[in-house]
């Protein structure tokens, strides 16, 4: 006999812990898409990111952020966009992407006063 | 206002709480978590339109006359009377009896599979959709402000369970049976909808043929067919009721019935 006892504990979930065959199966084909949400909280404002959510398309996408995200009054419009289509940039680059914005303070617009009027900056 | 403006709000509150109360049957128990929300907000939008419709009730009730109060005694909650105090919407949501319930029988069917769920919404929304449109030009103003309200909220519920009966309908061999068999356990409901009582103020046989326009469209587009069947089950709106209000009432009164004035 060669198998050997695996023991669980609470909170072990992940493939990870499991013997291969065994435990949670892998992200199932049968899953809906995920897709990003966008609220925007009103007119004048730009879209923000808020969240994501499982949809069979853009249509009910929308009506899922509806009632997943908008439900007090969060919002007046919403963008969505399947998360598939979303290219973020690799962490490793960090240091040529952004490190050499640090020694260029000039680049601040921290020289001038906002008039107070002016909100959303 | 008479003792019917006060019937026909209960039993416009009734339809709104009981499948207010049957749809929450799904919280924590939906499909997936976004639809698990979906139908939880169209039972508390149900809940609140069954609130405004109790609380106008008791607005009528506790301003009628010592004769109209009788009138109505039939549906008036036998433990409220040792209270001693004013109506509120708790007592006719809390302690009515069975019998003293004027729902549709379709919104006390028992919550059944997705498919059933969608279903009985669909047309239970597209009923109440041009019901209201009706209601909200009646002469009882308060009755017509809660519809006015209301129907911004039915729009929503008929589009989404709309949606759903046609993916379901449209979809895969299972789904397409659970809808099927859905579709044959519930025509018999629908027929209720449509058969006028005393304390209606809407002459609802007028809504019959936009409601079945609606119906045949969507139905086309999940290529379902309308059953043929034509006997109909009716009684809700007369306080006759099936087997199953019972227990929905016994679960939704309990806390009230056993911790009388009880709040939170």
């Amino acid at each position: 006999m060669n198998n050997s006892i695996i023991k669980y504990y609470y909170g072990d979930y992940g493939d990870k812990e499991s013997p291969a065959g065994v435990g949670v199966e892998k992200s199932s084909t049968n899953e809906w898409p995920l897709w990003e949400i966008f609220i925007r909280s009103k007119q004048g404002l730009d879209h923000k990111h808020v969240g994501s959510l499982h949809a069979v398309d853009a249509q009910m996408a929308i009506e899922n952020a509806r009632d997943v995200y908008t439900r007090r009054q969060e919002g007046v419009s919403i963008w969505v966009v399947e998360s598939i289509h979303i290219h973020a940039s690799n962490p490793d680059d960090a240091e040529s992407f952004y490190e050499p914005a640090n020694d260029k303070v000039y680049r601040h617009p921290t020289f001038y006063d906002l008039p107070d009027e002016i909100k959303h900056m | 206002m008479s003792t019917k403006n006060f019937i026909y709000a209960l039993h416009l509150a009734d339809n709104a709480l009981i499948l207010a109360q049957r749809n929450a049957e799904w919280t924590g128990h939906g499909p997936v978590l976004e639809q698990d929300i979906a139908v939880t907000n169209i039972s508390l939008d149900l809940l609140g339109q069954a609130r405004n419709f109790y609380q106008y009730a008791t607005v009528l009730f506790n301003g009628f006359s010592d004769k109209q109060k009788e009138e109505v005694n039939q549906f008036i909650p036998r433990l409220w009377k040792e209270y001693h105090r004013e109506l509120q919407e708790d007592d006719l949501a809390f302690l009515r009896d069975e019998h003293q319930y004027l729902n549709l029988l379709i919104t006390e069917l028992p919550r059944g599979d997705w498919a059933q769920a969608v279903l009985r919404q669909f047309f239970f929304s597209a009923f109440q959709f041009y019901l209201y449109q009706q209601l909200q030009n009646n002469t009882d103003q308060q009755l017509a402000a809660i519809a006015g309200k209301s129907i911004k909220e039915v729009t929503y519920h008929l589009r989404w369970s709309a949606e759903w009966v046609i993916r379901l309908g449209d979809g895969t061999e299972e789904s397409n049976d659970r809808i099927k068999n859905a579709l044959a356990d519930q025509w018999s409901f629908t027929g209720e909808l449509f058969m006028p009582h005393d304390y209606e103020l809407i002459d609802v046989n007028t809504l019959r043929e936009s409601w079945t326009k609606k119906i045949e469209d969507i139905l086309s587009q999940a290529g379902l067919v309308l059953p043929k069947q034509t006997w109909m089950q009716s009684g809700g709106k007369a306080g006759k009721h099936t087997e199953h209000l019972g227990y929905l009432l016994a679960e939704m009164q309990y806390l009230q019935r056993a911790y009388p004035n009880s709040t939170w």
